[in-house]
Order: structure tokens, then C-alpha cells, then sequence
């Protein structure tokens, strides 16, 4: 064992902690409120809209590897997926989501089926709501496109890994007329987003896309918890550069 | 009364496996190691399969669309004939195939090359559009720099002037300085938030494969 492990396990151990004693007081004040996020209260009266007037709603996850870490927004994603399937499924048209990765295409799936299951409208889910667009980044984005134009959705929310190509999917998204909230862990993806997405999520935004849309107490503990580890990295961060400067290391 | 035992069981294994993978990371022990190893060859295996899953998604979902008339079905063949003759040319001919080459060659290259080429369009229209659905301070130093980056990227008409070309120039203080410093600053929120994804999965408060 070597420092930098003890140092790696000693961070996901406090990190660990911190959800714990954030879910402990979350179900004291009844996960209190979270900092104000534009974008999703906005998403929030879209959805509303949107299943109000029987429009369909699409949630890409992108093409992430699951067993790499440019798994973990579309595991938000799929966490979205499942909460926004509940109240999608009131609609006429049902929700679809896409992704550009076999085992995300499986899990979506899982999700939305998970959905109508907890609904008991089961015998109205039909596997080919969660679908694999393509395996290629531009074959993903092409095969994509077309659920925006031709299925017709009001709104697009795109939550994984993407690259270039996110470019192609939220013009489409512009051009349909539909809403986009996007988020990405790739830093070109964000920068593109920023400027083609109605709603972009910039950095860690992303993460708390589950908290956001009520996922559970754990949800909200979590992002607590990230929130207070960011103060702290901010603070060893100064106190880095300060000692650089004053030439102590 | 019936009991369903099968999501408590799938989510003990899962946060079994999770977490020993987890400590196998951190603890080099033999055993752990080895464990870890294994579980990961085993997930890259399944994940081959949920792709061979997924492609018999896809064919499924736009088979439907042909069989049902709907809008794109004539996109929908073409992209069914293109899947079947690929397999068999690949199967046939192999991965390094000349024929399996030649398709590669010039059908799958001129056609990303030209999604290249549209991507271009998209994203320059997409920053003008910024201008009209976003104007904050924010938008305007986002394409101020977008801009100033491009114009300083290759010599304006062959001439490069001082102060925005070169090493000491302005491009190079907003790539070399601030650029590695934002980036910083997101992915250090991208570590928080994967960490706090992986935590959640491995406590099995978000469970993705319950069904």
C-alpha cells in the first residue's frame, strides 16, 4: 500500500461519512432546500407542460462505456430517466430514450420499466422505448435525430458523456422547436453546450440533476456532501498557492 | 402471498461486487487483486454482449418502423440493408478484410467527414444564435475568447501580428492559463460528483439494474 492509495481511500471513506451525517440531518429537516438552479425549475414546468399537452419527452444518455468512469452521468441520467418516466407516462406520447452504448440502452430500459411497474401500467411498456441509436459518435447523433424530428418531442434532455457531436443533436433539437437541458462530463461537450442547449449544465451540474428532480434523501445528502468537499478543496487550494508564493514550498 | 426475491438478491451481489472491487483499487492484496481482475473481465465480456443485445435493439426498432409505416421507414431500410450487408462482408471477409477495408474506406469516412464538416456549420450558427437567446456577460466573453482564439489559431493573410500570434501571445495566455485553470476547477466538480455517483451505486441507494 502505497501513500497515494491511503490518501484515495481516505477521501471516498470521509466522502462516505459526509453522505451519512447529510442524510441524517436531510431526514430531520425533510432534505431542506437545495441552491437555486435555472435550468431545472424551468425543466421542471416543461415536463409539466409538455405531458399536459400529450408531448413526447426524449432523454439521451449518451455513449459513456459503463465500466469506465464516463459511466457516471448516465447513471444520473438513468436515475432522471426513471423519476421523469413516472409523470411521462400520464402522457399520450411516451417517453423514448436513446444512448450510444449497449449496456445504457439495456439499463434504460430497466428504468422505464421500473416506471411502469411502480405505476401498474406495466402491460403499456414496450421495450423499444429505450433504444440503442448508434455506436459511432456520429452514428449515435444521426440516430438520435431523427426521435427529434420525426417522434416529435417537445423536449430533449441529454445527461452522459458526449463528445463533438452533442453539436448536431441540440441544433436539431433547436430546429424542432423542443427545449434542451444538457449535461456532460467531457469539457468540449460543456463548451458546445453553453452555446447550442437552452439549458446547459456546466460542470458538476450534472450530478445533481438526481437531487433536483426528488430522487430521495440520499440524493440531496450526496450533493451535500459534495458541496462541503468542494469548500474544502477550494481551501487547500489557496492555502496551496499562498504558500507557494510565500515561497514556504 | 408472494414474495419477489430477485431485486434484494441482484442488489446484494451488485454491492458485494462493487465494493470489492472498490477496496481492490485501494489494497493490493492478492486475493482483492485477483477478485477485481476478474469481476472487471467478466464486466467487459457482458458489456460485449449488451452491445450485440443492443444492436438486435436497434434492428428491432427500426424494423417496426418499416413494418408500420412510419415517418423515416425508407431511412429505417436503408439503414437495415446497410447492417446486414456489413455483417456479412465483415463476416465473410474478415475485420482487415479488403472489402471490409474498402467499405470503411469510402463509404464510413466520407460520411463522418462530412457530419464533420455540417458540425462546423452547427456550431457557428449555434454561437450567433447565443448572442440572440442568452445575451449576458457571460455569452459575451464566451465568444469574445472563442473568437480572439480562432483569429489567433493561423496568421490572418499569411501575417502574424504581435501580441495575438506566437508563444507570448494573447491566444497562448488564454489556453496556457486560463483555459488549464477552468478546466481544472470543472473537473474537480466532475471527481465530486462521480464520486458521489459511485458511492450511491456501490450503496445500492441507485439501483439501474433492478429489473
Amino acid at each position: 500500500m502505497n501513500l497515494s492509495s491511503i490518501t484515495g481511500f481516505g477521501f471516498v471513506l470521509i466522502f462516505f461519512i459526509l453522505m451519512l451525517v447529510f442524510f441524517v440531518l436531510s431526514r430531520k429537516d425533510g432534505g431542506g432546500t437545495l441552491r437555486d438552479i435555472g435550468a431545472f425549475s424551468r425543466i421542471s414546468r416543461a415536463i409539466g407542460m409538455a405531458v399536459e399537452a400529450g408531448k413526447r419527452l426524449h432523454i439521451s444518455l449518451g455513449r459513456g462505456s459503463i465500466i469506465g468512469v464516463q459511466a457516471a452521468p448516465a447513471l444520473v441520467g438513468l436515475s432522471v430517466l426513471e423519476r421523469i418516466a413516472r409523470t411521462a407516462s400520464m402522457s399520450d406520447r411516451p417517453m423514448i430514450s436513446t444512448s450510444g452504448e449497449g449496456t445504457l440502452a439495456i439499463l434504460s430500459q430497466g428504468a422505464m420499466k421500473s416506471a411502469y411497474r411502480n405505476l401498474n401500467i406495466l402491460s403499456q411498456y414496450d421495450p423499444n422505448y429505450g433504444r440503442l441509436s448508434g455506436l459511432t459518435p456520429f452514428a449515435y447523433a444521426c440516430g438520435t435525430i431523427p426521435v427529434i424530428y420525426d417522434e416529435e418531442s417537445s423536449l430533449n434532455i441529454l445527461l452522459g458523456h458526449f463528445g463533438s457531436e452533442i453539436a448536431l443533436i441540440a441544433d436539431a433539437s433547436e430546429r424542432s422547436g423542443g427545449m434542451t437541458l444538457a449535461g456532460s462530463d467531457s469539457l468540449p461537450a460543456q463548451a458546445i453546450l453553453y452555446a447550442a442547449a437552452h439549458e446547459p449544465l456546466i460542470g458538476e451540474e450534472v450530478y445533481a440533476a438526481s437531487a433536483y428532480v426528488q430522487a430521495g434523501l440520499m440524493h440531496t445528502a450526496s450533493l451535500r456532501a459534495q458541496d462541503a468537499l468542494r469548500w474544502l478543496f477550494v481551501a487547500v487550494l489557496f492555502l496551496g498557492a499562498l504558500l507557494k508564493l510565500a515561497g514556504i514550498v | 402471498m408472494k414474495l419477489n426475491l430477485r431485486a434484494p438478491i441482484s442488489s446484494s451481489i451488485a454491492i458485494a461486487v462493487g465494493f470489492l472491487v472498490l477496496l481492490g483499487y485501494f489494497f493490493d492484496f492478492g486475493l482483492l487483486t485477483a477478485l477485481r481482475r476478474v469481476f472487471l473481465q467478466w464486466a467487459v465480456i457482458l458489456a460485449a454482449i449488451a452491445m450485440m443485445v443492443g444492436v438486435a435493439n436497434l434492428f428491432a426498432v427500426h424494423w417496426t418502423k418499416i413494418k408500420t409505416w412510419q415517418a423515416g421507414s425508407g431511412y429505417s431500410l436503408i439503414l437495415l440493408l446497410s447492417l446486414l450487408i456489413t455483417l456479412m462482408v465483415v463476416g465473410f471477409f474478415g475485420p482487415t478484410g479488403s472489402w471490409t477495408l474498402w467499405l470503411f474506406n469510402y463509404i464510413e469516412v466520407p460520411i463522418e467527414s462530412s457530419l464533420m464538416a455540417i458540425l462546423a456549420i452547427a456550431l457557428a450558427y449555434a454561437s450567433a444564435r447565443l448572442l440572440r437567446r442568452r445575451m449576458n456577460p457571460f455569452s459575451a466573453i464566451f465568444l469574445f475568447t472563442a473568437l480572439i482564439v480562432l483569429l489567433a489559431t493561423v496568421p490572418i493573410l499569411g501575417i502574424e501580428l504581435p501580441g495575438l500570434h506566437g508563444p507570448d501571445g494573447i491566444r497562448s495566455l488564454i489556453t496556457g492559463i486560463f483555459t488549464v485553470a477552468g478546466a481544472r476547477g470543472i473537473l474537480l466538480g466532475i471527481v465530486l460528483g462521480t464520486v458521489a455517483t459511485a458511492l450511491r451505486i456501490i450503496m445500492g441507494i441507485d439501483r439501474p439494474y433492478s429489473e
